[in-house]
């Protein structure tokens, strides 16, 4: 078994706020049919979360459950638990026309902390991130600069940002100029 | 700038997530056609001052495919709907009667 590291190593900057790469995290992709009773029941059971809501992530520490697409949840667990929760989901979804994927190393996870995350954000996606629009337990898929990614609140100022590894570098370079020191708009 | 609400998740999506797919509602020619109809098929698109119909995909976003009522002349947008159609839903044609009576793109009104 090889190494696995990931894309970044975990590097870190601090600006006015704090930008950090994760490190590894297990991501699992599930296609499906997401209304099925059969799918909420088999990724409640695994993974312990509730399938969520249109744009909504459902998330219990670690591991967690967030809305991709009408046909498409992301699935959050520790990196090393990715393979075993795969089997097992793949398992309780026998029968039932869908797929599950370890898809943890195709992407990379970014940690942004400090009071103006929403700033940061909101300099580089088209996205309200005003307190009252953007709320914890909300996912949204957007774009950041010229990459496609996802992000969530863990908490009023902690961002998780999800891209895919290839641009992990791009985006890491984006957020480190968005966050950098004399740059805060104070627009939030 | 444009904002289209994507069908699928809801969300008012700016035109730069999204990827515009030409014009909506062609009907795709295939074996047995004749050449006439298959020339119409690949090259012929309608170019209209006023209502049109267009195919956009939330590309960063939940990347489905949808499709959008606009009109070209003052870019207002009537509605946007699932791409699972043949034609707009009764509530779309509602919208654009309102706005431009008498209305009339291809095979709709």
């Amino acid at each position: 078994m090889s190494n696995a590291v990931s894309a970044l190593q975990g590097v870190s900057h601090a600006g006015y706020i704090d930008v950090e790469e994760m490190g590894l995290r297990g991501m699992v992709t599930l296609r499906g049919d997401l209304t099925s009773a059969n799918v909420k029941i088999a990724v409640k059971t695994v993974f312990g979360v509730s399938v969520p809501d249109v744009t909504k992530c459902a998330l219990q520490g670690e591991t967690g459950a967030a809305w991709m697409s009408p046909d498409e949840l992301l699935l959050l667990c520790p990196h090393e638990r990715a393979e075993e929760l795969v089997a097992s989901l793949s398992e309780a979804l026998a029968g039932e026309h869908a797929l599950v994927v370890n898809v943890s190393d195709a992407r990379a996870v970014f940690q942004l902390r400090g009071a103006a995350v929403r700033e940061v954000i909101a300099k580089l996606a088209p996205v309200d991130m005003s307190p009252n629009a953007f709320l914890l337990g909300h996912f949204r898929r957007s774009r950041i600069a010229q990459t496609p990614a996802a992000f969530f609140l863990r908490d009023e100022t902690t961002i998780e940002l999800i891209c895919f590894r290839s641009v992990a570098g791009y985006m890491f370079d984006v957020l480190k100029r968005a966050s950098s020191r004399g740059s805060e708009v104070n627009a939030l | 700038m444009l904002i289209l609400q994507c069908p699928y998740c809801g969300i008012n999506a700016d035109e730069t997530e999204l990827a515009a797919g030409g014009q909506a509602h062609i009907k795709r020619e295939t074996v047995g056609s004749d050449d006439n109809a298959f020339e119409d098929y690949l090259f012929r698109r309608v170019n209209p001052k006023g209502v049109h119909f267009e195919r956009w995909r939330h590309a960063n976003g939940c990347g489905k495919w949808f499709h959008a009522a606009r009109c070209t002349m003052t870019l207002e947008v009537f509605g946007t709907y699932k791409a699972q159609t043949f034609e707009p839903p009764q509530n779309i044609k509602d919208a654009i009667s309102a706005k431009r009576p008498g209305w009339k793109w291809g095979d709709f009104s």
